[in-house]
């Protein structure tokens, strides 16, 4: 039988082409010809692939099953919440009526996608507790950036001038500290205590009035609920600063309490994590951000307003807040993943938000009871909706690694778990099996561990050279570094 | 194993070696360069540049990770490793000799004094640092 | 509310599989797996719809849908930075794969050789269209890209004025406030010696100005400028060469089908919004943002790159590269804090200039340029309108792609809303800024047919009537 290989399918483009090849076709011009700007403006040759359509899809449809992906593998990725994505959003957000308006339209032409924007707003203050809503960062670090101007806008606005950094967890996301630095603050980095909560003492030691803020997320990447949080939002309140709340774990809180209520200023919510809009391979994501009664005047631009005339007939408007940080992209966010986010949450309603923390968390210390005797637990506490353990106890006895572990669940399917993160954990592996999995896969998923913990102890180097039925063994990431070869060139 | 002994270090985990005549020569341990694992990038300072002991002169990239260099003494570049720029593993190959990062002529030659010998550096690491 | 009787598609847990799991992990109850939650803030009421199946929101979602106008079934001539373009199947069929679409970031390069590879032809496809040297994987738009190349020019030379070019849309310099402000960067306007010309709204070079100030980091300069009209570039590189700054370039990605690049000009770093190649306009997003500069830069670069490399068995593969730049490893000392690339978005263009190809590409951009003219030939035939350009000096500057601004004998807006009663979505109001008094900005693109281009001139002179005296 004909089997391309490997090599064949990894032929860019570029070498696939031959000229004269085209992968569609475009109507012929219908107007009169218009005169040609002068030859020195025009450009002379642009080299652009030449392939045929049918070669189009075979070459991206075999390169495609190189991924693993959701809706072919378990993907217990920790932090990422690689849950299932619900179809009908899909198809929702790919309705014309959707899809085709422009974003530059009159208000009274897009009334519909209007009143989606603003009854989703409503819903992520609900779920957070928060006061109001703006949709429009495109991603989670950038919710993140957001949220770190309404603070910074917020003080100032009070001619509080002097608070000149952020506090941040050592175990937090690095968009955090990245995030902070481009608001313009010093990071000052907080302990972890023992428990794995915010280290209070060292809060304590941290407040004043030169400090902003305090960006935590909740429950921690460590998938631990802080049990100081009441403690830590009063010493930062009373010390002049705002609680800024990473929503990057909000699926494990949903319906089980609000952000706002534990008194958070500003929460963002990726909504790709916790509302379903797919990762595509990196993106696009969404980063709302949902505010108390003090951020509010100082949303991004836009928001979504609704307007009722006398006659009792509602509109719908965007709307710019009065003391707005101002605009965090050309138009009004991702509104494709917009959609998909309200299609979602209106799916579960009020009892199927409670069931997807539910199950996220009864998932996570499932699998935490399974695995405990042979995986190092370095906090010991019922977790959230993840479960971060250690490949310490494998180092020390048979030099098998976090990495190795990973690797070696690739040869049975299932795609690794996010290692060596949070940083403060050793040899790291975060599990989060989210509210989509079902007991059997979580039982087959333990078992596999559990052999693999065999494995590392009865044939260390069958983990230390996994994968062995990818299309690529491990990759030479150091070469990569060294002498990067980022672009397709002539032979 | 044990450091050269012909050189000394500090804390951060760079040495210097002095000849007779007050040119120095830094780099980086045996240990920091298996710390970092494989070194895929090295940033350092144009020859004529100040170097202050304490502080940082560059930097030095694995692939996943990034360490400021410390300068071990206060000094002029006259030279840097134009070999290691070019091919930043000759740091993990050989820390000691074709690895080495900058020539530096001495400001201060007191700020030996500050210094740890191999022995020291050695009980260092031993003691979990 | 708790979940009891809810029975979801995305929860396949029964309460039976519930009870077994709860007697393994050792409590009683799920309300036992929360108690580290505070008592007093645990379980709020929670004031949400109830559950909605799929058939009632299908509905639903659909109603809200046709409440908008939708472009298609409407003529419409609106682009300021999103276009319309002809999307070939392809496109979506690839993109909707779920093998690209449900995956994740590529961290882990043995079960993300697909991602990686189609980034790795983005990059490509993105030097070869911008002529730069190398580019990232993809920012979140094209607006974010160029704010965040004023930031990378701000890193690579040092300096904290970021010099912003006045026909650079107002929409991207907004951003670019967003952005600069709070890290302490100061943007000012550039002028070009302009303004002298009368409601022109090309620009000329900077020769009568003084240059820019010394301590700029970077000239802004968006190609075709917002009004759709191409900028001299020569000077504008000059003007940053002479200062020590860099030239920072927003480019229409399809206009480089057909025109130079900036690249021939030197430019540092070149952004474009992706949109254009194989997105629909989707309300504004999510689009990919290009971002592409000179090797010299690449260690300032933000966002996501992809390199070649090989296995252990000597086997070609890709792998995220350079992660040093970025915030999961140097945190706050990162080039940005970015952390996607947008992937599906950039894999859609990659395919819709894979699909168009090196003639397509050229073919499209023609279209657009004879239908915009061809418009622009009819509406400036009729009393009360003008085309702006036609009042600017040099022939050079009579020159746009798919967009020019229409001088109206009344308000834009009140066109506008005349125009819908014709089914035609007019172009955008941009009266009172750079622009003409009454301007309005006329994009046509390929999806634009000859008859909705007469329809469009037919309808401004009827409407043109009531506003011009006989």
């Amino acid at each position: 039988m004909f089997s391309p290989d490997s090599d064949g399918r990894r032929k860019l483009l570029m070498d696939r082409s031959a000229p004269g090849r085209v992968g569609t076709t475009m109507p012929p011009l219908d107007v009169p010809e218009q005169a040609l700007p002068p030859a020195d403006m025009l450009r002379a040759d642009l080299d652009m692939p030449e392939v045929s359509e049918a070669e189009l899809v075979r070459y991206f449809s075999q390169i495609s099953q190189f991924n693993f992906s959701i809706d072919h593998n378990f993907y217990p990725l920790g932090s990422c919440t690689m849950k299932y994505n619900p179809k009908l959003n899909d198809e929702m957000a790919g309705l014309p009526g959707m899809a085709e308006i422009h974003p530059r339209q009159p208000a009274p032409t897009v009334q519909g996608a209007l009143k989606l924007m603003h009854e989703l707003q409503g819903l992520l203050a609900e779920i957070t507790g928060m006061a109001g809503a703006s949709l429009a960062p495109m991603a989670g670090a950038e919710g993140e950036l957001t949220g770190m101007l309404m603070i910074r806008a917020y003080h100032l606005a009070r001619g509080d001038t002097k608070r000149t950094a952020a506090l941040i967890p050592d175990s937090a996301h690095g968009t955090n500290p990245a995030s902070a630095a481009m608001a313009g603050y010093d990071v000052v980095t907080l302990p972890t205590d023992a428990n794995g909560n915010t280290d209070l003492d060292a809060l304590r030691a941290a407040v004043g009035d030169d400090i902003a803020g305090f960006m935590l997320t909740q429950p921690s990447t460590l998938g631990l609920f802080d049990t100081n949080i009441t403690e830590v939002i009063r010493i930062v309140h009373d010390a002049g600063g705002l609680l800024y709340g990473d929503g990057a774990n909000l699926n494990a809180l949903l319906g089980r309490v609000k952000p706002g209520d534990l008194g958070f200023d500003v929460v963002h919510s990726n909504l790709h994590k916790t509302f379903t809009q797919p990762h595509g391979g990196g993106g696009p994501g969404a980063g709302a951000v949902m505010v108390n009664d003090r951020l509010l005047p100082f949303l991004p631009s836009p928001v979504v307003e609704r307007r009722t005339d006398a006659d009792g007939n509602e509109s719908y408007d965007l709307a710019s807040p009065p003391q707005t940080i101002g605009k965090m992209g050309a138009f009004h966010g991702n509104f494709g993943a917009l959609v998909r986010a309200y299609s979602y949450i209106r799916t579960l309603g009020d009892s199927g938000v409670n069931a997807v923390s539910e199950d996220a968390v009864v998932n996570a210390n499932y699998v935490l009871s399974q695995l405990k005797d042979l995986y190092d637990l370095p906090y010991d506490r019922t977790c959230m909706h993840e479960v971060v353990f250690s490949a310490r106890n494998l180092k020390r006895d048979y030099g098998v690694s976090a990495l190795d572990v990973a690797k070696r669940l690739i040869d049975y399917g299932v795609h690794p778990p996010t290692m060596y993160f949070p940083l403060i954990v050793e040899e790291a592996l975060m599990i989060e099996p989210t509210e989509t999995e079902s007991r059997e896969t979580l039982d087959q998923f333990i078992g596999v561990m559990r052999r693999i913990a065999q494995e590392a102890r009865d044939n260390p180097a069958l983990l230390r050279d996994a994968p062995h039925d990818t299309p690529n063994t491990r990759l030479d990431e150091a070469a990569a570094a060294r002498r990067p070869n980022l672009r397709w060139r002539p032979q | 194993m044990s450091s050269p002994s012909d050189r000394r270090y500090i804390k951060d985990h760079d040495w210097v070696q002095v000849e007779d005549d007050g040119a120095a020569t830094f780099g980086i341990t045996d240990y920091a360069q298996d710390s970092l694992g494989d070194v895929v990038f090295v940033e350092l300072p144009e020859p004529g540049s100040q170097v202050s002991q304490s502080e940082s002169f560059g930097e030095i990239e694995s692939v996943k990770a990034v360490s400021e260099l410390v300068a071990p003494l206060s000094g002029t570049v006259t030279e840097r490793n134009e070999a290691v720029l070019d091919a930043p593993e000759l740091v993990n190959d050989s820390p000691y000799a074709d690895g080495w990062l900058l020539k530096v002529e001495l400001a201060d030659p007191a700020e030996l004094d500050n210094l740890m010998s191999a022995e020291e550096y050695d009980s260092f690491l031993a003691s979990g640092s | 509310m708790d979940s009891a009787g809810f029975t979801s598609p995305y929860t396949p847990n029964t309460d039976d599989d519930r009870r077994k799991m709860l007697d393994a992990i050792g409590v009683d109850s799920i309300d036992d797996l929360f108690l580290d939650i505070p008592a007093e803030r645990r379980n709020p009421a929670l004031d949400l719809p109830p559950p909605a199946s799929e058939l009632e929101l299908r509905r639903e979602i659909e109603a809200m849908a046709n409440r908008n106008l939708t472009p298609g079934e409407y003529a419409c001539f609106l682009g300021a930075g999103s276009y319309r373009h002809f999307v070939p199947a392809v496109v979506r069929q690839i993109a909707s794969r779920s093998e690209f679409m449900t995956s994740y970031t590529p961290y882990q390069p043995e079960v993300a050789q697909g991602t990686l590879q189609a980034h790795y032809e983005f990059q490509s496809l993105v030097c070869q269209l911008t002529g730069m040297e190398v580019a990232n994987a993809g920012m979140y738009d094209g607006s974010t890209a160029l704010a965040e190349a004023a930031l990378m020019a701000a890193r690579v030379t040092r300096r904290n004025r970021i010099a912003v070019f006045e026909t650079v849309s107002p929409y991207l310099r907004d951003v670019i406030e967003t952005y600069t402000e709070a890290p302490g960067l100061e943007t000012n306007p550039a002028r070009a010696g302009v303004g002298e010309h009368g409601p022109a709204v090309t620009t000329s070079s900077p020769e009568d100005g003084t240059g820019l100030p010394p301590d700029t980091a970077c000239l802004v300069v968006q190609q075709p400028n917002f009004y759709g009209y191409f900028e001299d570039m020569a000077p504008l590189s000059k003007a940053a060469r002479d200062a020590g700054a860099l030239l920072v370039v927003s480019v229409d990605p399809l206009s480089l089908a057909m025109f130079r690049p900036p690249a021939d000009f030197d430019a540092d770093i070149v952004v474009a919004e992706g949109q254009a190649l194989g997105v629909a306009p989707t309300f504004g997003g999510p689009y990919v943002g290009f971002f592409a500069c000179k090797q010299k830069y690449l260690r300032q670069m933000p966002g996501r790159i992809v390199g070649k490399t090989q296995d252990t068995r000597g086997r070609a593969g890709y792998v995220l590269t350079m992660q040093t730049r970025e915030q999961h490893i140097r945190r706050e000392k990162a080039t940005s804090n970015i952390c996607t690339s947008v992937g599906l978005i950039a894999l859609m263009s990659t395919v819709y200039m894979a699909s168009q190809g090196k003639r397509g590409l050229r073919h499209v951009a023609e279209l657009c340029y004879h239908k915009a003219h061809y418009a622009a030939s009819l509406i400036e035939r009729i009393p009360g309108y003008s085309i702006a350009d036609r009042v600017a000096p040099s022939s050079r500057e009579q020159i746009f792609f798919r967009e020019f601004v229409v001088e109206c004998p009344g308000p834009p807006s009140e066109i506008n809303e005349r125009l819908l009663e014709y089914g035609i979505i007019g172009g955008l109001d941009v009266s009172g800024g750079y622009a003409a008094q009454n301007g309005m900005l006329v994009c046509c693109t390929e999806v634009n047919s000859r008859e909705e281009i007469e329809a469009l001139a037919s309808a401004l002179a009827e409407i043109g009537r009531d506003y011009v005296q006989p």
